[in-house]
Order: structure tokens, then sequence, then C-alpha cells
């Protein structure tokens, strides 16, 4: 066993002295396993880089966990139902609380752009929301100052409202607003807080940063029945959205009234999909760059083979006396193929550092959305354990052929 | 050296050997039923013509090649059923071959190369460095350790060839024409070395087709066409004997390579002739330090 370990120590070094030797040959022939493995290395820590910084955006932006339910009209019931026949209603949002574990937090929603007005200042287009308290739960945005909605603002219908920091200067609003009125589409409203601006942007679009209110539920109910609503909810763990969606499904259908091929008269999505269809393009990127890293690291593996070949009727001599000293032609196999992979290790390494410098271009390149690529330890370890198999399946059979090698015939090899 | 556990002294032992060769149609019989026995603390020379089977021989002794038919037993064990691995592990632990042509990594120093044995050997796990030195030490090499092959001369590429061979403690000897590729003077040096390590119990198979080399050793054995033709002690080989008298005589070939050998000398050394001397060598007493070796005659003057 230590004759072994020592046998494979010295092998190594021999292997590397091999490789020191004829270094130009070396790197021309492992080319093919230095661009897989940069290929391998790079595509996986971008790709991972990427879904990182797609996760923060959407983390930065909603969470997650977050999840919208709306009413919708079948197609086939165009015509025969109308939009208000399908709206979500508070009802529901108290249904899905209360019967639809997997749902964590959730707020009933609607929205209207209307004219608000602060002194001489006006701004058209604003959007006012209309949410319950558990907003603050389901959406995190800091309350920067004075106070959050409430449950009685929403049950006695106050006129309250939380603007963000945008529209402390849209309005020219006192830098402490809370305490001031303003006007929504004419009716004066009390300010409670001012919400951090969240900046919209990244995979969301968006641009300019906007004014936004937030007033509670039921008073923009009675400003305006009519208005579109939607729940946004929390569900407990984003990895389980298929089991949520299916709750869901079946506390609205059952209250809905809805029948085995009814089709549901609600919609819902999650920020989930939008990581599946990252998942979805990563894989095509991975399946290209997979057909690359094959075709390479195979061509590698036949440039591996032949200088490996090369190398035996080279050093026939050499095996021969090795032989002849009493190697046994499992140490000789082993001998070559430790260094047919010591040979693509080295490739692989050298594929490393090249794959590293790739990692660094996007530091380099100003307005780059991805600033840090880390190597992925995955794709290192992956790429090295190519590299590494490459070596013995292609070096096998050189390694083979010196075994097979009788010390005499080796020994009066020219 | 040997094992106490051998019953006999006998080291090699062979009977009926063969070694056919087929090149296309042609047989050729390398070996024809050869048998040999050779004892512990034995130095014998085999002898032959070009083509006689030398090589063939020694190649099979040193479980380097196998005989097409024929036991072959060394320190008892039959190595003609012995498979390639094993074979491999007795070359490693009980025969030291030494080549004509050295065979030393071009690439390593001499300390590496005598290591080279113990790399494949279980036994001398954490001595290897130690023993190597040592041996290169019995050699007269302890100073050129760190030397590549090509930093030394020929002779002292031989020498760590020989370190080589001894290095894992053979119980076996065997060198295929040692001096072959080395001049005169040098061909003594290695021949004393032989004979050094033959008074210390060095059982040693020596081939060659020097007279003056053969004359070493204790037993000739002659080689013709495959067949052993003559097994003696060298005092009593008739061609030995033969060639000392005419060595001291100063007759036959070996003065006439002798004088050539001066003449060479004289132009390289123009300005001043050497002196004319006359050296002689006597079997195995050899008169005093400085001789030269002469180089042999052709083997086949003698032959029967
Ligand atoms: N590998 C081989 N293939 C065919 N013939 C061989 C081979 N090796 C040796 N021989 C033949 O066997 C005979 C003995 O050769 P060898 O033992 O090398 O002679 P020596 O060493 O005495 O000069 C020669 O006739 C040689 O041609
Ligand atoms: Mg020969």
């Amino acid at each position: 066993m230590g004759a072994v370990v020592r046998l494979l120590w010295q092998t190594v070094f021999l292997a590397i002295g091999q490789v020191w030797a004829n270094k130009v040959r070396a790197v021309l022939t492992a080319l093919g396993i230095i661009i897989g493995v940069a290929s391998v290395i790079s595509v996986i820590s971008f790709l991972n880089a990427g879904r990182d910084w797609m996760l923060d955006q959407i983390d930065s932006q909603v969470g997650s966990r977050t999840m919208w339910i709306w009413g919708d009209v079948p197609d086939a019931q165009r015509g025969v139902m109308s939009w208000a026949d399908v709206r979500v209603n508070t009802t529901e949002a108290r249904l899905l609380l209360e019967r639809a574990p997997s749902i964590e937090d959730l707020t009933p929603m609607c929205n209207r752009s209307w004219e608000i007005g602060y002194g001489k200042e006006t701004v058209r287009g604003a959007s006012v929301r209309g949410v319950w308290a558990s907003w603050h739960d389901v959406e995190s945005r800091q309350v920067v100052l004075g106070r959050p909605l409430s449950r009685i603002d929403n049950e006695e219908r106050r006129h309250v409202c939380l603007i963000n920091e945008v529209a402390i200067e849209e309005l020219k609003l006192d830098v402490d607003p809370v305490g001031d009125y303003l006007l929504i589409n004419g009716r004066r409203f009390l300010i409670i807080g001012v919400l951090e601006t969240k900046e919209s942007g990244g995979i969301f679009g968006g641009g300019q940063p906007r004014t936004e209110l937030y007033i509670p539920f039921n008073t923009h109910k009675m400003m305006d029945p009519y208005s579109g609503t939607w729940f946004q909810a929390n569900m407990v763990d984003a990895e389980q959205a298929d089991e949520t969606q299916a709750e869901v499904r079946f506390v609205l259908r059952t209250h809905r009234g809805l029948s085995g091929d009814d089709e549901d008269t609600f919609e819902m999505e999650i920020v989930a999909s939008a990581i599946d269809f990252f998942n979805n393009f990563a894989m095509v990127i991975t399946g290209g760059a997979t057909v690359v890293v094959a075709i390479s690291l195979f061509v590698g593996g036949i440039g591996i083979m032949n200088i490996m070949l090369v190398s035996v009727s080279e050093r026939t001599r050499e095996i021969g006396l090795r032989k002849a000293v009493g190697a046994q032609p499992p140490v000789v196999l082993m001998q070559f193929l430790v260094e047919a992979v010591v040979l693509c290790v080295i490739g692989g390494f050298v594929g490393l550092a090249f794959a590293f410098v790739l990692t660094l271009i996007p530091k380099a390149v100003p307005d780059f959305p991805l600033d840090e690529v880390p190597l992925s330890a995955v794709a290192v370890a992956i790429g090295m354990g190519f590299s590494a198999l490459v070596g013995v399946v292609f070096g096998i059979l050189p390694a083979i052929k010196a075994a097979r090698l009788n010390p005499i015939d080796a020994l009066r090899h020219e | 050296m040997n094992p106490a556990s051998t019953p006999s002294d006998v080291t090699i032992d062979i009977r009926g050997m063969r070694k056919i060769y087929r090149v296309g149609d042609e047989t050729v019989r390398a070996l024809d039923g050869v048998d040999l026995t050779i004892r512990n603390n034995e130095f014998v020379a085999i002898m032959g013509a070009s083509g006689s089977g030398k090589s063939t021989l020694m190649n099979i002794l040193g479980c380097l090649d196998q005989p097409t038919t024929g036991r072959y037993v060394l320190n008892g064990k039959p190595t003609h059923k012995m498979g390639m691995s094993r074979l491999a592990r007795v070359r490693n632990e009980e025969i030291g071959f030494i080549f004509q042509s050295f065979e030393l990594l071009s690439r390593a120093s001499s300390l590496k190369n005598v290591m080279l044995p113990m790399l494949y050997s279980r036994r001398h796990l954490f001595s290897a460095r130690r023993r190597a030195k040592r041996a290169l030490d019995l050699v007269g090499l302890a100073d050129r350790m760190g030397h590549r092959p090509n930093q030394l001369s020929g002779g002292q590429r031989q020498r760590v060839a020989i370190a080589r061979a001894l290095v894992n403690e053979p119980s076996i000897l065997l060198a295929d024409e040692p001096t072959g590729n080395l001049d005169s003077k040098t061909t003594v040096e290695i021949i004393e070395l032989f004979r050094r390590l033959h008074r210390q119990g060095q059982t040693i198979v020596i081939v060659t087709h020097e007279e003056d080399v053969a004359g070493h050793a204790e037993r000739i054995v002659r080689l013709r066409d495959g067949k052993v033709i003559s097994d003696a002690a060298t005092d009593e080989d008739p061609i030995h004997r033969d060639w000392v008298r005419r060595m001291a005589e100063g007759r036959g070939s070996m003065v006439e390579v002798t004088d050539a050998e001066h003449e060479l000398n004289a132009m390289a050394d123009a300005n001043k002739p050497g002196p004319e001397v006359r050296r002689g060598w006597f079997g195995k007493k050899r008169p005093a330090e400085g001789s030269t070796v002469l180089p042999g005659g052709d083997d086949e003057s003698g032959a029967v």
C-alpha cells in the first residue's frame, strides 16, 4: 500500500517532468482540454452569477415568494360573463388566508391614477393603490418616516395615505411631511408615513421612479368601487409554488362553485415563473456549451491519446529498462495513465486560469449588469474532473500498449 | 547472499532449453538444447562467436525473455512457469542485469538511476536513497551522485549501471558484454570491480568475447549455434590456455593490436614518442597496477 502511494507520488513527478520537458508540445496537445475546461467553468460561472443577479433583482423588487391572483374571464365565457362577475373580493381574500395554509400573507389591491395636489403643485396620473395593512408584510417596503397603515385605517375608511420619497420631491412637500394633508382626486388625505422609493429597473424595466400613494383598501373602494382588484400574496415557501397554487385554486373554485370541467375564473402568477424562465434560458445556454465542451474535450482527448502514443514509442527503450529492473505491467500502465491524466489536469488548470480571466471582464466593462462573477466551485470541480476523466479515457490505450511491451523487445527498440 | 533455506547451493539450473525464433518461413534455433548449472558464488564467463546465442541465453537467465521449451529454475523457483508480473518481481529482487549499452535514463542523475529498481520494489521503501548511495559508493562513484549520464565517462556510466544492478542485492549479477563499449583501460577497471564483487561473494555471469576478460572468470562456458560446446574451469579451457600461451610468447593477433595502439599513441604524442613497452597479461595473475588490458583477438580464432 505504502509502495503504491509512493509510486503514485513519484509517477506524478515523473509525469510533470515529462510534461515540463515538452512544454510547447504539451500546451498544443492540451489545447482542446484547455478550451473545454475554460468554457465549462466560465459558462457555469456566468450562468450562476446571472441567476444570482436575477434572484437579487426579484428579491429587491418583490421577493421571490410573491404571488398574484386576479379574476379572469375564461376565453369560452367571453360575452357571457363580465369582468365584474369574476373580480376577486375581500371575502375571498379572507377565505384564502383562512383555508390556504401555504399562503402566509395576503392583501387585496386596487389601483387608479388620480390627480394629486399639494398647495400649488399637482401631479397627474400618479398611482394610488388601496391596500390592507397586511400589505406591509406582503411587500417589504420600509416606512422611513411616520407609521404604517393599520387595520383600523381600513375598517373606518380613514382618509390617510402613505407616500413615497419621490412624491416629496414632485409635490415639493416638507422634508418631514407626516401630518400634512394633500388632495387625492379632490379629497383631503392625511399623510401618515413615507415609504422608501424602490428603484424600478433591472429585469422589470421601468425607468424613473414615480409618485406613488398607498391608502386603505376600503377607502379606495369607496372612492371608486369599479377599479380593478387583485391579490398580492406571500407564499410560505417559494419551492412549494405548485402546491400553493393548487391550494389557492381549490379554495377559490370551491367558493365560486365551479364544478368538474368548468374553467377557472381567475388567474395567478408567481415570481418563481420568472426563475423558471431563466432556468430554461440557462438550460439552452448550458446545452449549447455542453456541445462545445464535449467536442473540444473529445478533440483534446484524441490529441492526448496521440501524444501519449508518440511518448510510448519514443520511450520504448526506457519502458524496456523499467521492466527489466522489475516494473510490473500494471505499474507501467499506471505510470502512463498518470502521465496522461497529469497532462490533462495541467491543461485543466490552464483552462481554469483562462476562465478566471474571463470572469474578470465584467468588472472591466462599464455598465455591464454583472459586477462580480465568482468562479463556481462546482464548475471548477466539474471542469477538473472532466479533464482528469479525459486523461483516463484517452490515456488508457497508450498505457496498455506500454504495459504489454515485452521487456527484451522494448530494449531492442531503436 | 542466498537465502539459507535453499537446500543446495545451485543458483541457476537450466535443462533442455530451446529458444526458436520464426522469421518468415525461416526458423532460427538461437538456443538448441542447453543444459547449464551455475552454483552460488561462481564467476562464469559465457563465450562464443557472434550469433551463437549468448545474448539469448543471458536474456532468459535474466528473466527478460522466456525459452520456447525447457526448464529454468532460479534459486529453486521454476521461472518457466511464471507470468509477466511474477517475472518482473524476480527481476527486481533476484537479478541484477548489466547491458552493453548501459541503458541509463539520460535525464536522471546517477543517484536517481540507481534508485530506479527500488521504485518497483516492495522491500526498500524508506531506505532507497541510502541504499543507492551505498551502491554508488561501492562502485567508487560517491562523488558523482548528482551527475547525469552525459556528464560521465563510459566507464563511469557502466559503474552507475552496475550500482543499479547491485542495489537490490540480487542473488545473481548478469552482464551481457559489459565492456563491449569501453576502452581497454576502463575495461580493466570494470573487470576489477567484478572481481572485487565476486570476492565479496557475488555470483556473476558475464558474456564476453574477449579472452582476457574471460580470464578473470573461474569458469568458461562456450556456445556455438545455440549449443554448449565446452564448459570448463578457466585454467582447463583449452582455447583459453592456448590464448594465454600465445600471449606469453607475444604472438598472435593481440600483438598486432597492441602495436597499432602504440602507433596511435605515438602519433597523438608526436613530439615525445612513447617508450617501447610491451605490456603482458597472464591469465588471472595480474602483475601490476597500471597495466593496460589488451583488447581481445577475434573470438573465432581459437574455435575448434
Ligand atoms: N528477436 C529475434 N528474432 C529473430 N532472431 C533472433 C532474435 N534475437 C536473436 N535472434 C537470432 O538468434 C541467434 C542468436 O542471437 P544472439 O543471442 O543475439 O547472439 P549473440 O549474443 O551470441 O551474438 C542469432 O542468429 C540471431 O540472429
Ligand atoms: Mg549478444
